[in-house]
């Protein structure tokens, strides 16, 4: 086990936390796992990405030049690390924010609409657990069961969010699954 | 305890607290503002306290007080704010007080970068400030290591009354790894000190001081820290060897962050065909140089990397002697390299 995985978005999209998540579920995997923002200067309405490393080893660079995966919330994000993306790689993309198709065609590609299947679980700021859906559909990290149950644990503070996360990160995983 | 996934920064924050220490004193500044912001809310709950100074020149003036009052305490700073303090350092380091700096270092020189760098070698292990003295500098790889040897900073502050430095950088220190806090001292518990200015009831006055103007005791107190340190030298180094076996190609000297990069390119380079190995000295003060030379000799080819023009291989260069090539890989101003880079560079060295 050793995956490398980009996530990026606009700054206020919620893709450090969706690493965070990513980041606890390789831990509660057994895994050795790092989280790491780019936190250079950076700007307002820049991007804004993590690299999360999962390893049955422990990790040594935290970063990564060719991930595994990439989680691209905005079209910047997916202009920015498309081509670094390793064969046979997996890509999900925000289709609410991105008007083109990706150009490879040697990773396998999920389109969601996060945008618009948050707003119709509830809130339209769940866009990025649409997105982790997706990606844990479109990988078979694990399953379903146990990022809900992270996600739980996560919010414990927030309990009246937690429906309509485990909501939009179930329609992301049942799209990637093709169900 | 389960693992808990936490930022360098924080992780060193609750190690100190787990390490009995009770004060902080500090001033802002990016890539370790998670320290002090996780000091200023932890350290009210479990009865410590938590002070903004108004300068890092007056944070390192309040530790030489709580130190010299027998408190555990400690400071977290960046590269500029530490330059700020270098005088307290020195005084610090003269009237023997165990005070922890923790140092996540920037680029260079003068307000430089917020990204990882290894700039402040020099400055943290061949003294800093003015005057004959020497700091302990121990560099962590990942958080937990972080943590760890904060834990151990307090431990050795007491132990040789001195300052000791924990260097990382803004990699170390804004990254999320699992950690596990070992141990965890009750201030309570702490052996007193009895040479602290406590409050002269019954005995004779404790005298916290660094101004000696008679030269014989002052060459007296310097001979005396000398043999401090020559103790320090004995009983403290710490290194890591990865991967050292008989007969290797390429032998990577590195700390901290590089570290564990040239670990994912020693993997890589065994893929290739090439036996890497990594010396990854853990004290910088001490420096590990007996170590290092013996590990040396079952390399072809020594290749330093630092993010920094070339510091540490001085030190590398120096227990080496002038006859063994050591070859240099930096990067610099906050670029950090990829483990394909050293890759490459290990390669090269080879043709």
């Amino acid at each position: 086990m050793y995956k490398e995985i980009i996530l990026a978005g606009f700054g206020g999209q919620g893709v450090l936390l969706i690493g965070k998540l990513l980041a606890k579920l390789g831990l509660e995997m057994g895994n050795e796992v790092t989280w790491m923002p780019a936190y250079g200067p950076e700007m307002r309405g820049g991007t804004c990405n993590c690299t999360v490393v999962i390893s049955d080893k422990p990790v040594g660079s935290p970063m990564s030049k060719h991930p595994h995966g990439l989680i691209a919330l905005n079209l910047p994000s997916l202009d920015k690390f498309e081509d670094f993306v390793r064969k046979d790689g997996v890509i999900v993309i925000n289709t609410s924010l991105i008007n083109r198709k990706v150009k490879r065609n040697d990773v396998k590609v999920v389109e969601v609409p996060a945008n618009e299947i948050a707003i119709e679980c509830g809130s339209a700021k769940a866009g990025n657990m649409v997105a982790l859906g997706a990606f844990i559909g479109a990988t078979g990290l694990s399953d379903l069961e146990m990022v809900k149950e992270i996600l739980s644990k996560s919010l414990a503070s927030k309990p009246q969010l937690i429906e309509v996360n485990h909501k939009a990160l179930t329609r992301g995983y049942e799209l990637a699954k093709g169900v | 305890m389960a693992k808990k996934l936490m930022k360098g920064c924080e992780a060193i924050g609750e190690a100190a607290i787990k390490a009995g220490c009770r004060l902080f004193f500090g001033y802002p500044i990016t890539p370790q503002n998670e320290i002090p912001e996780y000091m200023s809310a932890r350290l009210p709950q479990v009865g410590g306290v938590y002070v903004q100074a108004e300068s890092e020149v007056s944070a390192s003036n309040m530790l030489y007080g709580a130190a010299g009052a027998g408190c555990r305490c400690f400071t977290s700073s960046s590269s500029p704010g530490i330059s700020l303090m270098q005088e307290g350092i020195s005084y610090i380091a003269g009237a023997e007080l165990p005070v922890v700096f923790i140092n996540i270092m920037r680029g260079g020189p003068g307000l430089g970068g917020i990204l990882p760098s290894q700039s402040d070698y020099f400055q943290a292990t061949k003294g800093g400030g003015h005057g004959d003295y020497r700091c302990l500098v121990l560099a962590p790889s990942t958080v937990q290591e972080a943590a760890d040897l904060v834990q151990l900073a307090f431990d050795l502050a007491d132990k040789y009354r001195n300052p000791v430095y924990v260097l990382g950088d803004g990699l170390i220190g804004q990254m999320m790894e699992p950690v596990e806090f070992k141990r965890t001292v009750n201030p309570e518990d702490l052996p007193e000190k009895t040479w602290a200015s406590t409050g002269a009831k019954g005995r004779k006055p404790n005298i916290i001081n660094s101004l000696y103007l008679d030269p014989e005791d002052l060459e007296k107190h310097n001979w005396k820290l000398k043999k401090k340190y020559e103790e320090m030298e004995k009983n403290e180094k710490r290194w890591e060897e990865f991967n050292i076996e008989e007969n290797l190609d390429v032998l990577f000297v590195a700390y901290g962050t590089v570290a564990r990069i040239a670990k994912t390119a020693i993997e890589d380079l065994r893929s290739k065909g090439v036996t890497a190995g990594l010396f990854r000295p853990i004290t910088l003060y001490p420096f590990p140089g007996e170590a290092l030379y013996s590990v040396a000799q079952k390399s072809k080819k020594v290749l330093v990397s630092e993010l920094s023009t070339g510091q540490m291989i001085e030190d590398v260069r120096y227990h080496l002697g002038k006859d063994r090539e050591v070859a240099f890989y930096g990067r610099v101003g906050g670029m950090v390299m990829t483990p394909e880079e050293l890759v490459d560079e290990a390669l090269k060295l080879l043709k």
